[in-house]
């Protein structure tokens, strides 16, 4: 008999979870009908994001978060994702090495994740697992992000609260990171703060978050921590500033907005990823495709109107809404 | 359908600390467009087979010099087995006599890989032998 | 070392050599390869003549034998004195087992000890303990209690051999057992000599026996070298490793550097811990590899030799000649050793054991041929400390002291080592210190990229190793290996048992309490240590003792 993996996943198991899991990697026809069936048991757990430049110590600080949540008797998924090689299409997934307390945890589920070329710090897969885990029951479900710097923000969208991990010594950090990159945080985390320059460091982020004219516009100021991951100092008020940050937005409503604008996104991409995806399949049957870009080249064809007709042609939607008028 | 990625974990069991061709072969690993999921050391079986499980993988590949491998080996075979994992590939290699080399065959790992082993040898051995 | 009018004629000649005699033969027939390498992937020229050392001052760089900067070696007449200390590392199975291969070893003229500790007691774990399975007695003796150290030396006099002792994080309860066990015998501490290699740092560089997080770590490192410095005078209270940096893959230049910075970290941590840097300095003691390579081997040891001393004087304000010195132990190249044809082995130790003379090492040991198959057997421990012999005694390589120095070939090796040393210290300051460069995973990835351009040429045919990539054959294995008993994690935790019921429980406990309280404080460990380990305290409490108060240790892992 095949076995029944939504049913599986709905009980916890391990094996189920991570076949699924990959199925999502792989594109496979089958995880489509298992994400249906699974989610009206989605939208239980928190969602919480690890974000830092690379070597800010991200596997550590989730090791030691991850023991203290389970200290406080809750279970745990996590998400962690790794570059791929844009070279070689392999890549090396390191973050489990330093979760080895964890690791043999049954209230812990550990799952490694290639980018596979995908950008903004997470997988494809990313968001799917995490309802996954959602639905297998796990109450907190981390997210560790490839390291960012410069673009890798799509956290804030998947993450109920995002933590950014910041170092000393690794240069002008703030300096260096790109607009939009310091105010993805709603905690900032201060770790390896036993180095010199943490003190300067934490001093510089409280500066600009006093001073940034869209943080300090929001209701919620994010606080800052230090932690020393690898000595497990300052965990407890990493855990003590996120579980604030969830009150706050359990209290203010704004979590029910920010799953809303969420939930939005996700459909119209959903929608967007999966139209492409048969359009493409569509056009890719007989050849259709290329003679159309044969035609194009030649400018028997050209691609504005193309598009307009496939738009008015194949979706049922009202001409107002197709916004090119190539004709 | 993506096309499929390779899997792999590589692990030291026991308490060798010698790593270098563990990490030499998971580099060369992910050259050759595998994902490889390294460990780290001090693994014990239970450990490699719940890495196994929760990152579904095609592949364990395990090293050990200090001549526990007749211990170790057999053993992540069998709790992978326990697991329903029948299909996962087992590979090993290090300091390994080629006296014992029949019996951790027998117990169920594919192949043995002894120093020198060319890594090319090792990656056409995985690609050729994988669940498809 | 040439003025600059024979320099001059020497440059004429040598073009003229070129244009007339080289071309002609190149012509003729060209050279095997387009460049020649090292093992350590240095351009190796043609030919090396006086223009190649042109800027050697010979007093300021080279000097004489027993004075700064002591390139040519750290003692004034070297061999001719005494050969190095012949110590071959053993250990296997029970202490019992042990104790028989180090008399015998005493008794075929080895001139000293060194155990090897099975790796649930490097790693700080009894033998029965769950991590411990399939480990016990496999690479290293089991010692889990002072009961074991007393048979591993029974009948041994410890205030007559020197003993070394590879054992890193718990190095502190090994020591405290040894000189629980000194005193039994009636030796005093002071006369009690040998080397521990409490080395931590390439723990977590590339050997991996860590336990500890590094600062805790340090501090156990700093507290045995301080109490060695009080109370056991004649101790090499460290043995700073290379060996197995250059075993994970390094260049030998890169082996000398990541040492010498973890020497400087270490030697940076007493000076920290307010100790005088005379007061320990003469304590440091190394511990390097020896490759096939002879002559960039001997370079090397040269170079370091150097760097090492100046280190001491312009870094640290040394005054004491003794502190500026580098000492230490060779052991030839693990990794060089191959499975194939094992035999070819005994030719490669004896290529290794004769850089390891001409480079001036204060002891040695010589691997079997077997190695890199299993341990080694009695009769293969045999032939490698032979080899030692027949280079002491055979190859006048002990005749007279540093026999290359002069040679352009090696003396330009030797400054471009000791270049490539210096950049990598430079670079490692600029990092923040070792312990950063370690931790942002420098050292690392730095050792990780030789290992893999040196895969890769093995693997092109760039480089050879005979009987690997080249004039393979087919052969039948090699039969009569050693074989531990599977059965001795058994006897050992029934050993334990015993031990365990047999102590005298308040004394156990209450030591043990005092090593908490202690170790949460910074008073120094080493006395709370000793008295632990005369109650029957286990390797495997003491570290848990610790493992409670500073944590365990699990580093990120670089690929």
């Amino acid at each position: 008999m095949d076995t029944d993996y939504v049913a599986e996943i709905l009980k916890g198991s391990p094996r189920a979870i991570s076949r699924v899991i990959s199925w999502l990697e792989n594109d496979d026809p089958r995880a489509s009908g298992c994400m249906e069936k699974i989610y009206p048991h989605t939208g239980r757990a928190y969602i919480l994001g690890i974000t830092g430049s690379p070597g800010s110590g991200k596997s550590s600080l989730t090791d030691k978060l991850t023991q203290k949540l389970r200290s406080q008797g809750l279970t745990v998924g996590i998400v962690a994702v790794d570059p791929t090689s844009p070279f070689t299409g392999g890549a090396i997934l390191g973050d489990r090495v330093r979760m080895g307390d964890i690791a043999m945890d049954p209230g812990v589920f550990i799952r490694s994740m290639a980018t596979r070329g995908y950008l903004g710090g997470l997988a494809q897969a990313t968001s799917n697992a995490v309802k996954i885990l959602d639905a297998a029951g796990k109450d907190i479900i981390l997210i560790e992000t490839v390291g960012v710097g410069q673009d890798e923000v799509d956290i804030i969208r998947i993450a109920d609260t995002v933590c950014l991990v910041l170092v000393p010594g690794l240069g002008d950090v703030i300096q260096s990171m790109k607009a939009g990159v310091m105010e993805i945080a709603d905690v900032y985390v201060i770790n390896k703060s036993d180095r010199p320059g943490a003190d300067q460091l934490c001093a510089e982020v409280t500066h600009r978050v006093a001073q940034d004219v869209e943080i300090r516009a929001r209701q919620w100021p994010p606080p800052v921590v230090q932690t020393v991951a690898t000595e497990n100092e300052g965990i407890d008020e990493m855990a003590d500033a996120i579980q604030a940050h969830r009150s706050y937005l359990e209290q203010s409503n704004r979590l029910i907005d920010k799953r809303r604008e969420r939930t939005r996104d996700e459909t119209l991409q959903m929608i967007h990823y999966e139209l492409f995806r048969a359009i493409k399949a569509y056009l890719s049957r007989d050849h259709r495709m290329d003679q159309l870009v044969s035609d194009i080249m030649e400018r028997r064809e050209n691609p504005y109107r193309l598009m307009h007709r496939m738009l008015k042609n194949y979706l049922r939607l009202p001409e107002s809404d197709i916004s090119l008028n190539a004709d | 359908m993506a096309e499929k990625k390779i899997k792999m974990i590589v692990a030291k069991p026991g308490l060798d600390g010698h790593d270098r061709g563990a990490k030499l072969l998971s580099r060369i690993f992910a050259e050759a467009g595998m994902e490889v999921i390294y460990t780290g050391l001090r693994q014990t079986p239970e450990m490699i087979v719940a890495a196994a499980v929760q990152e579904d993988a095609d592949v364990v590949g395990l090293s050990s010099l200090s001549g526990v491998h007749n211990y170790f080996f057999p053993r992540v075979v069998e709790l992978l087995r326990e697991k329903q994992m029948n299909d996962v590939l087992v590979v090993g290699g290090g300091i390994i006599p080629k006296e014992d080399i029949p019996g951790l065959k027998q117990a169920g790992v594919a192949e043995i890989f002894g120093p020198g082993t060319n890594t090319e040898t090792i990656v056409n051995f995985i690609k050729e032998n994988v669940r498809k | 070392m040439f003025d600059k009018n024979e320099l001059e004629k020497i440059g004429q000649a040598r073009q003229n050599w070129e244009d007339k005699t080289l071309k002609k033969t190149l012509d003729k027939q060209g050279e095997q390869k387009k460049a020649f390498t090292s093992i350590s992937g240095t351009t190796i020229e043609r030919l090396y003549t006086p223009l190649d050392v042109s800027g050697l001052n010979y007093v300021e760089c080279l000097g004489f034998p027993g004075t700064y900067p002591f390139t040519r070696g750290v003692q004034p007449t070297m061999y001719r004195g005494r050969y190095w200390t012949m110590r071959q590392y053993a250990g296997f199975g029970s202490a019992k087992e042990t104790n028989a291969r180090y008399r015998y070893l005493l008794d075929q003229g080895q001139t000293g000890l060194s155990v090897a500790f099975q790796l649930p007691t490097q790693a700080g774990y009894d033998s029965d303990h769950a991590l411990s399975m399939g480990e016990v007695g496999k690479v290293g003796v089991a010692v889990d209690s002072i009961e074991d150290m007393r048979v591993l030396f029974g009948g041994i006099p410890l205030g007559k051999v020197t003993t070394s002792m590879t054992i890193n994080a718990p190095a502190p309860v090994l020591l405290g057992m040894y000189l629980a066990l000194a005193e039994e015998q009636g030796v005093p501490w002071d006369k009690v000599g040998g080397t521990i290699q409490n080395d931590v740092l390439k723990e977590i560089i590339c050997r991996g026996q860590y336990i500890f997080p590094p600062k805790p770590t340090m501090r156990l490192t700093v507290d045995l070298i301080e109490f060695c410095q009080k109370q056991v005078p004649r101790w090499n209270s460290i043995s700073i490793s290379g060996y197995h940096i250059r075993e994970s893959g390094s260049t030998a230049a890169q082996e000398m550097a990541f040492t010498l910075a973890d020497g400087i970290a270490y030697t940076q941590a007493c000076v920290e811990r307010g100790m005088d840097v005379d007061a320990f300095a003469g304590r440091l003691s190394f511990f390097f590899n020896a490759f096939t390579n002879v002559c960039e081997e001997v370079a090397k040891f040269r170079a370091a030799r150097r760097c090492w001393a100046r280190i001491m004087k312009d870094r640290f304000k040394a005054k004491d000649a003794r502190s500026m010195m580098l000492r230490y132990h060779v052991q030839t190249g693990g990794v060089t050793l191959t499975a194939q044809q094992p035999m070819n082995n005994i030719v490669r130790v004896a290529l290794q054991t004769y850089a390891a003379a001409l480079g001036g090492c204060q002891s040695l040991h010589t691997n079997s041929y077997d190695e890199a198959l299993c341990l080694p057997t009695q009769e293969a421990v045999t032939v490698a400390l032979r080899t030692q012999q027949v280079v002491a005694e055979e190859s006048g390589a002990t005749d007279t002291v540093d026999p290359l120095a002069g040679s352009y070939y090696v003396e330009a090796l030797t400054d471009q080592i000791e270049a490539d040393i210096e950049a990598y210290i430079k670079k490692i300051d600029s990092m923040g210190g070792t312990l950063t460069a370690i931790e942002q995973g420098y050292i690392q990835k730095e050792i990780q990229n030789s290992a893999y351009r040196f895969q890769k040429e093995i693997e092109s045919g760039e480089r050879i190793n005979v009987g690997q990539n080249k004039y393979i054959m087919e052969e039948p294995p090699l039969t009569n290996l050693l074989k531990v008993n599977m059965q001795q994690g058994e006897i050992e935790t029934e050993k334990l048992k015993k031990l365990r019921a047999g102590r005298d429980q308040g004394a156990w406990k209450s030591a043990l309490d005092n090593l908490r309280e202690v170790s949460g404080t910074s008073e120094n460990v080493m006395p709370a240590v000793i008295r632990a380990v005369k109650a029957k305290a286990t390797v495997g409490e003491i570290c848990d003792v610790w493992r409670g108060v500073f944590g365990e240790y699990r580093p990120k892992e670089y690929i």
